[in-house]
């Protein structure tokens, strides 16, 4: 590696932070626009053209506010939560393959910052570490309102973590790696969403959970907990929350689309051939952004003890037949060939499980259990 | 100097200082915050180190899930307040240091003698070195059978969180001989 | 890559049962416990006639070496079956009695049955700790399943000081493969062959191991958790864990020292004596000052495991023939009293000397079978008992341990007082309170098994001699 490689590197993150930052700037704007529509109401229009420069101006109204520490409050931590709660969703995305390659100077450059062997588990291990940042922020608030959204968030974030870890073992057992440059040239053909689509759900549910969306946003439910785990933070350190948050849906946006939509794939006419896929990438993250508004404009938020019931009696039993299911699909034409009898039993015995899971979620609850 | 050399220069007393840190802080959140930073690092040598899967694992299991879990009964159980220095039992801390002088100096005289720091691999690492794809050559070949019986473990241990967690203590009082916990004789309710 | 699933087939069928028990009490709330228990014994069943089909396959190791297919195997298994077949019949009656059965019981012995039959016939030190952990996290729940305050403290005791001597166990794990680079028995056997002198890691290995193993048979000085763990457990479960336990650990100790440490003899000789003296001595003293029967036999335990290593101390092929004997003798007797225990008993209640005061008056049937069995573990013929000793004493004189024979013979008069006092009480006193031993006809056929095979090893030890004879060969 000489200076010029080192220089591309640097470049390039510097790109890709910049990017995000613009990406989410717009994401916020399209979420409050998109939410305004659904209501038919305007949503923001003054700054900037249709009110475009909206996050803008309110990245720059909470930087000059005051940032209040509260006397209760454990101060090292306080100070350094809403960074860490930023951190990992920003490395999160170091992994990701938004392109192909472009040609700079004589080398080649990747449109991804690294491709390490373990790729979707760097994914893993950075959502991981998301939790921390909320629950030192709520511990070190000092306040109980905060330490309860904490508390509920660590306990929602964990459940769907093992949720989410099941769909992309799912996913990495039918690519065949971890890599996720591999899995996307794995999706030449077929996107996986088409035969991972129990995984595709499982994945997107856990990962709105994961991000504290709308309708799993439990840890800051303002009518039980005023804003959950950053009720005291205010300023910078509140935008940084904010600016986490949102980074993070982008980074689970993104890896929905890396590992089910076909990556950066899509067809392209032969001219500037490196921009469509960078297109293709985005317009993806769009739509599936797009779908997560759209779930939070219609459903109301979950009660938290059917959250967690569901997290752990539907979502994970169902993804863990669904990992079961495919390593049958996966290993069974290795081992007996892909004879049709095969081909029908395999898709008989799947309609199967599938109905015997789906079954107890069509029945209708018992009343006395409602109450519970 | 390359980059490896300059990223452990930097992180090594990193790593070391939180250890060290975490054993002299009395504030129990701070102290698992501590050994957050001490884990993470570890795992960062790890990668330095070409094995990106023990990075993985380290930052998933260690720093993700347990960490997180201590976290959470601390701050469920409240008992993040300086916990009281006194021994229980005698000589505890001259024999924990005297323990301690004996690993030191066992590790040293290890790592004198090189004993078991030649290249002694799981036979499946010896084509490709340590990569994620040779560990599971290992885990999935030569130790398959230790790996599935540790399903097994895990269903015991699952198991084993039910039946302790929906104890109902009895009360500590004698209770009339005969008499059956009517809890315990009512069919158990499972909520849905 | 085939993986070739004959080897394991009895732990598979077990595992199995024992799942479908957990998912026959999710799904079918209502059922008969009768039925958990019929699930459980086909398990058991198969799992036995699979081992029995493995006894003409004899081989070296299977499954990437990481078990053996043995004859040694075979009838450790089988011994371990049987004493988790006796288990679950007594656990189910007497656990329903107290109303304390549940579906976790039986899937749990079952989970436990399929670590020891894995740990008696692992052949890689990895192995060995998983099988270790399986069974010993089954019993630990099993031990603290009761909602008795003493049953709680028995399973804290027994995690917390288990949880240690795992640690020690994988700590050993740890040296030796430092010391030879695998995990495999027969691969720490040539590595450390080649070496005209002996490697310090694998005598720092070989302490290690002993230790966590001693922990696991409840040898002397590492028995401290036996006296509280089988007092707190329910009894049908401390008649489990006593046999079962310690047969496990033994073939795997055996395995280990016989196969891994071949090459250490001269080194793991003293080592193994020394734990034998102290084990014998201190159980049968300290049996002697207990008022609980399940006390004092677990004392009486401690004083077993230590009888076994004795016979553990002869190298080779006799040392294996007479311990193998010996804990099939010993789980026969141990199963049995544990099992008159478990009858007089209820719960935690009637578990002292004094509640057995004049059994004879109340229960002719349970006092003789209880005799029987304090009989056999006193050693005193025609039973089991006297001939194990016997034949583990000759072992040890054999290999030149002739002192290990003494003390041992020395320390079987002391601990026979104590049997003798129970049977004392049993028949010559009146019966003290209004508690009566539990009639129901069933168990008392169920002990009658346990007590036909300890009167027949001592009347015709010949009947296995031959089988455990053609067992005695480790395979690796």
């Amino acid at each position: 590696m000489d200076l010029l490689d080192w220089a591309l590197l640097l470049g390039r993150v510097a790109v890709v932070f910049a990017g995000l930052l613009v990406t989410v700037m717009l994401l916020i704007w399209m979420e409050r626009k998109v939410i305004a529509d659904m209501q038919t109401r305007m949503g923001p229009m003054r700054a900037g053209p249709r009110g475009v420069l909206i996050t803008l101006a309110d990245g720059i109204k909470l930087f000059f506010k005051e940032g209040i520490v509260p006397a209760e409050a454990d101060r090292p931590v306080y100070l350094i939560a809403p960074v860490i709660a930023m951190l990992p969703a920003f490395l999160a995305f170091a992994v990701i393959p938004f392109g192909t390659s472009v040609t700079l100077f004589g080398r080649e450059v990747p449109f991804q910052l690294a491709d390490p062997s373990i790729g979707i588990l760097w994914v893993l291990a950075m959502a991981s570490l998301g939790v921390y940042g909320i629950v030192l922020a709520g511990w070190s608030s000092g306040s109980n309102y905060p330490l309860l959204g904490a508390v509920r968030s660590s306990a929602q974030i964990i459940s769907y973590e093992i949720g989410m870890s099941l769909a992309l073992v799912a996913v990495l057992m039918y690519s065949g790696s971890l890599r996720l440059s591999e899995i996307v040239e794995a999706q030449a053909r077929v996107w996986n969403v088409i035969p991972q689509f129990p995984a595709f759900v499982v994945y997107l549910i856990a990962g709105l959970a994961e991000t504290n969306r709308p309708p799993f946003d439990l840890p800051e439910a303002e009518s039980e907990l005023v804003a959950g785990f950053h009720t005291e933070y205010s300023g910078i350190r509140f935008a940084l929350f904010y600016l986490g948050e949102y980074v993070n849906t982008v980074t689970v946006a993104s890896v929905a689309v890396t590992l089910f939509l076909g990556g950066w794939r899509g067809p392209a006419p032969d001219v500037l051939p490196w921009v469509w896929p960078l297109l293709w990438f985005l317009a993806k993250v769009l739509a599936v952004v797009y779908g997560y508004v759209w779930v939070r404009a219609t459903l109301p938020r979950i009660r938290f003890d059917r959250l967690m019931a569901f997290g752990w009696k539907v979502l994970i039993p169902f993804g863990l037949v669904w990992v079961l299911l495919t390593g049958a699909i996966v290993v069974l034409p290795d081992v007996y060939g892909r004879g049709p009898v095969v081909a029908g039993a395999a898709v008989v015995f799947g309609a199967l499980v599938l109905a015997s899971v789906a079954a107890p979620l069509l029945r209708p609850r018992p009343a006395a259990e409602v109450g519970r | 100097m390359s980059a490896d050399q300059v990223a452990f220069l930097v992180l090594a007393p990193i790593s070391v200082g939180a250890g060290i840190a975490m054993l002299l802080q009395r504030n129990a959140v701070h102290a698992a915050l501590l050994l957050v930073v001490n884990l993470v690092t570890v795992g960062i040598f790890y990668l330095m180190l070409a094995a990106p899967f023990l990075f993985a694992v380290q930052i998933i299991v260690y720093a993700g899930a347990i960490m997180v879990l201590f976290l959470f009964v601390i701050m469920l159980l409240g008992v993040d307040r300086a916990e009281p220095l006194e021994e229980p039992i005698r000589f505890q801390r001259t024999a924990a240091v005297l323990l301690g002088v004996g690993i030191l100096a066992e590790l040293v005289t290890a790592v004198r003698a090189g004993v078991g720091f030649r290249a002694l691999g799981p036979a499946a690492f010896a084509e490709t070195g340590a990569d994620t794809a040779a560990l599971a050559r290992a885990l999935f070949r030569s130790y398959v059978l230790p790996f599935e019986a540790t399903s097994v473990l895990l269903i015991v241990a699952a198991v084993a969180a039910m039946v302790l967690a929906r104890r109902r203590p009895a009360p500590a009082t004698a209770e009339p001989e005969g008499v059956v916990d009517a809890e315990e004789a009512a069919p158990e309710e499972v909520g849905a | 890559m085939r993986v070739e699933l004959a080897p394991i087939a009895p732990e598979l069928l077990l595992v199995g049962a024992g799942i479908a028990v957990l998912l026959g009490g999710v799904l079918a709330r209502r059922a008969d416990p009768l039925a958990h228990l019929a699930v459980s014994l086909a398990g058991v069943a198969g799992a036995a006639a699979a081992s029995v089909m493995l006894w003409s396959r004899e081989g070296a190791t299977a499954l990437a070496g990481a078990v053996a297919v043995d004859r040694f195997g075979v009838v450790a298994r089988l011994v371990l079956l049987g004493v988790a077949a006796l288990a679950l019949l007594l656990a189910h009656h007497t656990l329903a009695r107290d109303g304390e059965l549940r579906p976790e019981v039986p899937a749990l012995i079952l989970f436990a049955t399929a670590g020891m039959t894995l740990l008696a016939v692992s052949a890689d030190l990895v192995t060995t700790f998983v099988a270790l952990e399986v069974l010993s996290l089954s019993l630990y729940v099993l031990t603290g399943s009761s909602r008795r305050l003493v049953s709680l403290e028995g399973a804290m005791k027994y995690f917390l000081l288990g949880a240690f001597s795992t640690a020690f166990f994988l700590y050993g794990v740890a040296m030796a493969y430092g010391a030879t680079g695998t995990t495999s028995l027969g691969g720490i056997a040539h590595a450390l062959a080649g070496r005209t002198e002996t490697p310090a890691l694998a005598l720092v290995a070989m302490a290690l191991l002993a230790v966590g193993f001693g922990f696991k048979v409840s040898a002397a000085p590492f028995h401290m958790w036996t006296p509280d763990a089988y007092q707190g457990a329910p009894t049908a479960v401390t008649a489990f864990m006593s046999a079962g336990t310690k047969v496990a650990a033994f073939a795997a100790l055996l395995r280990v020292l016989d196969v891994a440490l071949q090459p250490l003899g001269w080194d793991w000789g003293p080592v193994v004596a020394g734990l034998a003296a102290v084990s014998v001595v201190v159980g049968s003293v300290l049996a002697i000052a207990q008022t609980d029967v399940k006390r004092m036999l677990a004392y009486s335990s401690v004083a077993h495991a230590g009888f076994v290593l004795i016979g553990a101390t002869a190298p080779g092929a006799p040392g294996i023939d007479a311990a193998l004997f010996y804990l099939l003798a010993y789980a026969l007797m141990i199963v049995g009293a544990f099992g008159v225990v478990s009858l007089v008993s209820q719960g935690e209640r009637g578990t002292s000397l004094e509640d057995h005061a004049g059994l004879y008056r109340r229960s002719p049937v349970l006092a003789g079978l209880f005799a029987l069995f304090l009989l056999s573990l006193a050693g005193i013929p025609p039973t089991a008992g006297f001939i194990a000793k016997v034949s583990v004493f000759r072992a040890a004189v054999e290999a030149g341990h002739w002192w290990l024979a003494l003390v041992g013979v020395l320390a079987s008069v002391v601990a026979a007082f104590a049997y003798i006092r129970l049977m004392v009480l049993m028949y010559m006193r009146e019966p003290v309170g209004h508690r009566e031993p539990d009639p129901s006809p069933v168990p008392r056929l169920v002990l009658a098994i346990p007590a036909a095979g300890t009167l027949l090893l001592g009347v015709l030890p010949g009947l296995v001699t031959d089988v455990l004879g053609k067992a005695a060969v480790l395979r690796w």
